[in-house]
């Protein structure tokens, strides 16, 4: 399946097709816990993307070095590194966000669309291809989170991006903002991504919402069938 | 003493992992379905977390701070948990057969769990003791077993219910998720500080 792929394609591809957030309900965490406001899911958008950038290219590059038996390990050892540089990145330059986001950015290293694109196609691709898949899949957890952030914000504070919107329109319902909210706006955007790609068949076994490509997610899947 | 208690009750219920801190969504999700298998993972998350807070206490203490290695916490900490729970899994299969079996197929997913590691940032974060930590790791885990079982008791009633097409699956999951989220809004006021 990994055969010759188009790069634009590849690029495209996280952003609808596979989109990690809404189509393979990766990554659930950070998409919950950091989207209150809009422009928190935009930094925790562009910090995963960096990680992920980072992580396929070096992944793609020693996936011939490493052995099959400790490449789990190895690929850890590789996100972890791209995260600290984040997280070190972030506190330097964006003290504000990085205090905001918390110990959601250190918690990237356990987010399963990383270690899934890891698995599923920088161990399986070039290093050019890699960094496309990349981009695209952060494009398309960017676009998501940012849309999950912004539906909160604007119902939940009357803001979007800091900016009041909804001033004489309706009073904002704190309920958004708080943990409810985020499962409550992203079970419905789901269902409405669910209904306007209209994807009747659904794969077996993938009920439980997490796609093959996490390895801890459809373990899991599996051991709740067992 | 008194300090040990309002972690226990604060991390059970007032900042229940799942439900208020996002912390460990994707089993929360992933094995809920059923009570029996909901109970398998939650007592390998308790076994984990409660080994796991108190070994990477002790690494943070003693071999990161000493050498003013704090910025490597990350990745020492996925490395510790990811080798812990390779090294609980091997002995509980040469010396506890019959746990292992209980809860065998549950330990590789707990390293993905953010739990895990989100619980070690947090005792970071909050500068906790030795003991405080590994209470506080146990009060997670048990908080995680609560949201969880909670909540296999209401998709076992889900998977019977009409629901609009576009819901099925994920998306009512999710929305029911809202429902129990509120009711652990109401634990809220419980403790101050």
């Amino acid at each position: 399946m990994a055969e010759r792929k188009k790069p634009v394609s590849v690029l495209l591809n996280g952003i609808i097709k596979e989109n990690p957030t809404f189509r393979l309900l990766l990554g659930m965490c950070p998409s919950l816990a950091v989207t209150t406001m809009a422009r928190n899911g935009l930094g925790m958008g562009a910090a995963a993307t960096f990680v992920l950038v980072g992580s396929n290219l070096v992944i793609s590059l020693i996936r011939k070095i490493v052995p099959d038996k400790v490449r789990i390990p190895a690929y850890i050892t590789v996100i972890a590194t791209f995260t600290t540089i984040v997280q070190l990145l972030l506190a330097a330059f964006f003290p504000e966000l990085n205090k905001q986001l918390g110990i959601y950015i250190p918690l990237i290293v356990v987010n399963c669309i990383i270690f899934a694109r890891a698995e599923m196609f920088a161990q399986k691709n070039g290093p050019l291809l890699s960094i496309l898949d990349g981009l695209g899949m952060g494009a398309g957890f960017t676009l998501a989170i940012t849309i999950i952030g912004s539906v909160r914000e604007i119902l939940g504070a009357g803001t979007w991006m800091g900016i009041p919107v909804t001033v004489n329109l309706f009073e904002p319902a704190i309920m958004f903002i708080l943990p409810p909210g985020g499962f409550l706006v992203m079970g419905f955007l789901v269902a409405l991504f669910n209904k306007l790609t209209d994807k009747k068949e659904k794969d077996p076994g993938c009920e439980t919402g997490c796609n093959a490509g996490c390895p801890g997610c459809s373990k899991a899947a599996n051991g709740g069938e067992a | 003493m008194k300090e040990l208690f309002a972690i226990l009750i604060g991390a059970i219920l007032v900042e229940n992992f799942v439900l208020s801190k996002f912390l460990g969504i994707c089993p929360f999700l992933g094995v809920s379905k059923k009570t029996s298998t909901a109970l398998g993972m939650s007592g390998a998350v308790i076994f984990v977390l409660v080994m796991s807070q108190a070994v990477t206490w002790l690494a943070n203490e003693y071999l990161l701070k000493p050498n003013s290695l704090e910025y490597l916490q990350t990745i020492t900490f996925i490395l510790v948990i990811a080798a812990l729970v390779q090294f609980v899994e091997t002995v509980l299969k040469k010396l506890m057969p019959p746990l292992y079996k209980a809860l065998g197929v549950y330990l590789p997913l707990i390293t993905t769990n953010c739990a895990v590691l989100g619980s070690a940032l947090i005792f970071v974060e909050r500068d906790y003791t030795f003991v405080e930590a590994v209470v506080f790791g146990f009060a997670a885990g048990l908080g995680f077993t609560l949201a969880l079982i909670l909540f296999s008791g209401i998709r076992e009633r889900l998977e019977t219910a009409d629901i609009p097409e576009a819901f099925k699956g994920m998306p009512i999951t999710l929305v029911a998720a809202s429902l129990v989220s509120i009711t652990f809004i109401g634990f809220a006021g419980l403790i101050i500080g």
